[in-house]
């Protein structure tokens, strides 16, 4: 199973965890992730107007380097933009050619453009993937949060029934773990609301957690940096043990066996000779 | 050389302001055959008609060509005029220079020449014009009410008291539509049994209905006056005339299914009356759960029957009758909200549909009239309503808005405040829709007099948590999110057609709309009838509505099929398709295009040498066309033709725009 593989820049430098131990898990899985050449930004956020084309000519760009290969991304942040770029290019002719003429590309909307929980739902599938876990997760109570861009816009993304989802839970099932079911897993974490206006991020982070936590949950899995970010970040100090957030990967690599914490530190140790050899 | 008179209209300034009169009286008498021509400014009125029928006498007119608005306005008017001067009706024709002329151009320039053209061409036509008969046709006097909702009782007994017999077919064992459902009924709280089963009881005793329940239709031949229709009895397995209706069967039937009455919130006997005022009071065995049916043993109904009415044997069974009209009343459903996952509907016991909660209030509901939790059985304290769940809904639902939930959630919410004083109600809304007499009042009371809270804005989320039910969602005039702890939420499902509507309408021959529900002929003008003659539509089945509307629209397609049944013949279509045998090659496209099904192939014997030779041609049957055209168009060999629209009329007129003689 080869994939070309998108990392975006949070995951190599705030995420790079997520990076490190998907990597390390996909190898074991017998994925293949070959990072794109010369990558760039996703361009963060999809515009919201539909002919503010110029937000797209870097997703764009990363779409047509995937050469109609399966283009596979982490965050889920760039995953929405390449995503929705994508159906874009394939819906609008007109948005399509100024775009591409622009760039100097041909790009038609071709290619699966995945995140890789997908990846592992579908080309891997989750029974296969359960039968390859050897530490199984037992007991350990697990939720899945959602938040926004995965799913929505539904029929664009494609992921899973915006309001019911179940491949996060289905995950987290294949890792042996125990699923809890939170009802605030779709809702939105404030987004970048914890820059401008952090009492907003606060009140949506707190009923995540509280939520997560009342239906008995001890950690929490995301797929998304910003969201990682305000559910540690934003969360109040209510003095009661705090619902531990992991990337998915995190858990996927420890219940893979791999040392995952070790890779953390090993990378950290290589950027730190990093910038200290400049 | 035919002797033909042309009549022009004025139409006030809405011909004669964009078409010179005088130019074109001037050009149509060189038309070929025109030996008289006049103008009027209103050529439709008595003082018009009487110019027209002066004029085919004085002149010994044998042909008629009138240039005024559209045929669909006043063919008939001229018609009539003509026959009342002596002519055949058939032999005059109109050229509409109003709608296809002077309305369309701007100015005199262009309209005159466009005038004279269709005024050549319908000269040219009429010239070949042949005096035609419409057949007559004999009307069965007995009608057809299909579905026995409260708009087809009320139809039926309408059309029964204006002294003609009518069939009631209903699917269900009984009568009483979604009415039967019902607790109380807005606006004014009567109880919905006390002013149904009377009803239901008038329409079971009257001597001139019939009511074929347990029955479903299966085809629908023929037309207007005359319809052949055939009824499938589904098998009751019980004798309803040996059955008194004494209970005994299903109270010791053992085998159980959920209710299709309760909307699955109860369960029923496999032998069983849907409900305690049913009408018949005649059980049915549903065979799917009937342990006898299913295993072969028990009997117990049979064993136990006092009159020995129970009948295993019995078999689905074919009635066949002829009605004269038809009243299509099948009335409506509600959409299953659980597309709407952030709902959870069907995951929680405690989140209802508007018919489910209005099935708790009632004494024989599934709660025996207690609105409790059906989760624990304890009365709720909070109640939250959801409007326009699936209506109003471009996205998921269906765009219309139902008309109908605005007013039964309002009710609701009094009825519950009166049954639990404690309990308050919450209804999250887009727009409050009351418009009626006096349901304004009605909802206003629910807001101020009995402490209902309305939010203004959409749900996105309802969970349980603990005892409760998390309802999130947004008060948009305040601005803010809010959290309810609901015990019970209420969901009002949009109404929508019966799955089988689309179906139904195939086999009967009307049309359904893009939501299924049954088309009207016009939206304003004909609400009652369908473009097929002879079939009417009342209630629920056309679109959403309450009661009063139900009645009103039954009550008038009562007397539309009463003023039909009351000819004593009807005139039929004169302009009806005629295939010249010797031409047809039997190829039968045509029998494939009518949409009526008036052509069937038939075997001529022809003498060929000397033996005789068998083929196929097409033939029309004449009772049955409605004068389309649309055989003769698709006729490779140009055999059929439609009497007063034949080939050689048709491009007369088109040598006469054309050529410009
Ligand atoms: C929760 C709720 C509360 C309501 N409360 C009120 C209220 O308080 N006041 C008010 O005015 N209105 C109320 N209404 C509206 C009311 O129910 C309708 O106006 C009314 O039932 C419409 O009657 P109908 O005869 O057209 O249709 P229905 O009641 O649906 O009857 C149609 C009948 O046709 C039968 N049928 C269907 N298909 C076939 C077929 N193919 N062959 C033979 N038979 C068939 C059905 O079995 C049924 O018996 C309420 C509706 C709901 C959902
Ligand atoms: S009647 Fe009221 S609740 Fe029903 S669809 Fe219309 S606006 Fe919505």
């Amino acid at each position: 199973m080869r994939y070309r593989y998108f990392p975006g820049c949070t995951l190599k430098g705030q995420a790079k965890n997520m990076e490190n131990t998907t990597m390390a898990a996909a190898s074991a899985l017998g994925i293949e992730l070959v990072e794109l050449e010369e990558w760039q930004c996703c361009g963060a956020v999809y515009p919201l107007y539909e002919d503010e084309l110029i937000s797209l000519l870097s997703p764009v760009r990363t779409l047509a380097a995937a050469e109609g290969e399966p283009l596979v991304s982490l965050c889920a942040a760039c995953h929405h933009v390449l995503k929705r770029a994508q159906e874009l290019m394939q819906r609008n002719e007109e948005a399509r050619d100024k775009v591409t003429d622009y760039l100097e590309i041909e790009y038609k909307g071709e290619g699966r453009v995945l995140h890789f929980l997908e990846v592992l739902r579908d080309d891997l599938g989750f029974d296969k993937l359960a039968e390859m876990i050897k530490k199984p997760l037992e007991g350990k109570k697990v939720a899945a949060y959602y938040g926004c861009l995965l799913l929505r816009p539904s029929k664009v993304m494609q992921f899973d029934d915006p309001e019911n989802p179940t491949i996060m839970e289905d995950f987290i099932k294949a890792l042996g773990a125990e699923v809890v079911k939170s009802p605030y897993r779709t809702e939105c974490c404030g987004a970048y609301l914890s820059v401008t206006e952090e009492g907003v991020a606060r009140d949506t982070v707190a009923k995540i957690l509280q939520s997560a936590r009342n239906a008995g949950a001890e950690a929490l899995i995301t797929a998304c940096p910003l969201c990682r970010y305000n559910l540690e970040n934003c969360a109040a100090d209510d003095g009661k043990e705090p619902v531990q957030v992991y990337y998915f990967s995190e858990l996927l690599a420890e219940a893979l066996g791999l040392q995952y914490k070790q890779l953390m530190a090993e990378a950290k140790e290589r950027r730190r000779v990093a910038s200290d050899s400049k | 050389m035919p002797r033909t008179g042309v009549f022009l209209c004025h139409c006030g300034s809405n011909i004669a302001g964009t078409v010179n009169i005088d130019q074109t009286i001037e050009a149509s008498r060189n038309f070929p055959g025109v030996v008289h021509v006049d103008e009027y400014r209103y050529l439709c009125s008595e003082m018009g008609q009487d110019i027209i029928k002066k004029a085919i006498e004085d002149n010994n007119l044998d042909r008629v060509v009138v240039g005024t608005c559209s045929p669909r306005m006043h063919e008939n008017t001229f018609r009539k005029a003509a026959a009342e001067a002596g002519l055949n009706p058939y032999l005059l024709e109109v050229a509409n220079i109003r709608e296809h002329c002077s309305w369309v151009h701007k100015d005199m320039e262009e309209g005159t020449p466009k005038a004279i053209a269709l005024l050549r061409a319908a000269a040219a036509k009429v010239a070949l014009n042949e005096a035609l008969e419409a057949p007559k046709l004999e009307v069965e006097k007995r009608a057809l009410v299909i579905g026995g909702g409260i708009a087809g009782i009320q139809a039926a007994l309408d059309i029964a008291e204006a002294g003609y017999p009518v069939d009631i077919v209903e699917r269900e064992p009984s009568i009483g539509g979604r009415m039967a459902q019902l607790e109380k009924t807005f606006p004014t709280l009567d109880c919905s049994a006390c002013i149904l089963t009377p009803k239901m009881v008038e329409a079971a005793q009257h001597p001139n209905i019939n009511l074929i329940t347990y029955a479903e239709v299966e085809e629908v031949n023929g037309f207007v006056g005359q319809f052949d229709v055939k009824i499938k009895q589904k098998a009751r397995y019980v004798d309803p005339v040996k059955c008194t209706g004494c209970g005994i069967c299903w109270e010791k039937c053992p085998a159980k299914a959920p209710s299709e009455f309760e909307m699955g919130l109860a369960k029923r006997k496999s032998i069983y009356v849907p409900f305690a005022q049913a009408v018949p009071m005649v059980p049915v065995i549903d065979k799917e759960t009937c342990l006898y049916f299913r295993k072969g043993r028990c009997q117990i109904c049979e064993k136990e029957c006092p009159p020995q009415a129970i009948d295993y044997e019995q078999q689905d069974e074919i009635i066949e009758r002829r009605y004269g009209a038809i009243v299509v009343a099948t009335g409506f459903d509600q959409m299953d909200p659980s597309i709407y996952g952030e709902y959870g509907y069907g995951q929680h016991p405690d989140i209802l549909t508007g018919l489910e909660f209005e099935r708790l209030f009632n004494a024989s509901g599934p709660t025996g009239g207690k609105v409790v939790r059906l989760s624990d059985g304890k009365p709720p304290k909070k109640v939250v309503f959801i409007q326009c769940v699936g209506s109003r809904d471009k996205a998921r639902g269906m765009n219309y808005c139902s008309k109908i939930c605005c007013m039964f959630t309002a009710k609701q919410a009094i009825l519950l405040k009166e049954k639990l004083p404690d309990a308050k109600s919450y209804v999250f809304y887009i727009d409050v829709r009351t418009a009626g007499k006096g349901y304004e009042e009605f909802q206003r009371r629910a807001a101020e007099e009995y402490d209902v809270a309305y939010l203004r804005g959409q749900v996105g989320k309802i969970f349980p948590e603990g005892d409760h039910l998390v309802v999130h969602g947004v008060d948009s005039l305040s601005g803010k999110v809010v959290d309810i702890k609901a015990d019970m939420v209420v969901l009002s499902a949009a109404s929508i057609a019966r799955a089988d509507a689309p179906e139904l309408g195939r086999k009967i021959g009307i049309n359904t709309d893009s939501y299924n529900f049954f088309n009207e002929a016009h939206p304003k003008l004909k609400p009652v009838e369908t473009h097929t003659a002879g079939i009417f539509i009342a209630g629920a089945c056309q679109t959403p509505k309450d009661i009063p509307d139900t009645v009103a629209q039954a009550s008038a397609a009562a007397v539309k099929a009463v003023g039909l049944l009351s000819k004593e013949m009807l005139q039929g279509e004169a302009c009806t398709a005629e295939v010249d045998e010797a031409e047809c090659s039997g190829c039968l496209h045509c029998v494939a295009v009518c949409p009526y099904t008036a052509i069937d192939a038939k075997e001529i014997e022809e003498r060929y040498g000397d033996g005789t030779l068998k083929r196929t041609v097409a033939e029309v049957n004449p009772a049955l066309c409605q004068g389309c055209g649309s055989c003769s168009a698709i006729c490779r060999s140009g055999s059929i033709n439609q009497k007063g629209f034949s080939n050689e009329q048709i491009l007369a007129e088109v040598d006469a725009i054309c050529l410009q003689r």
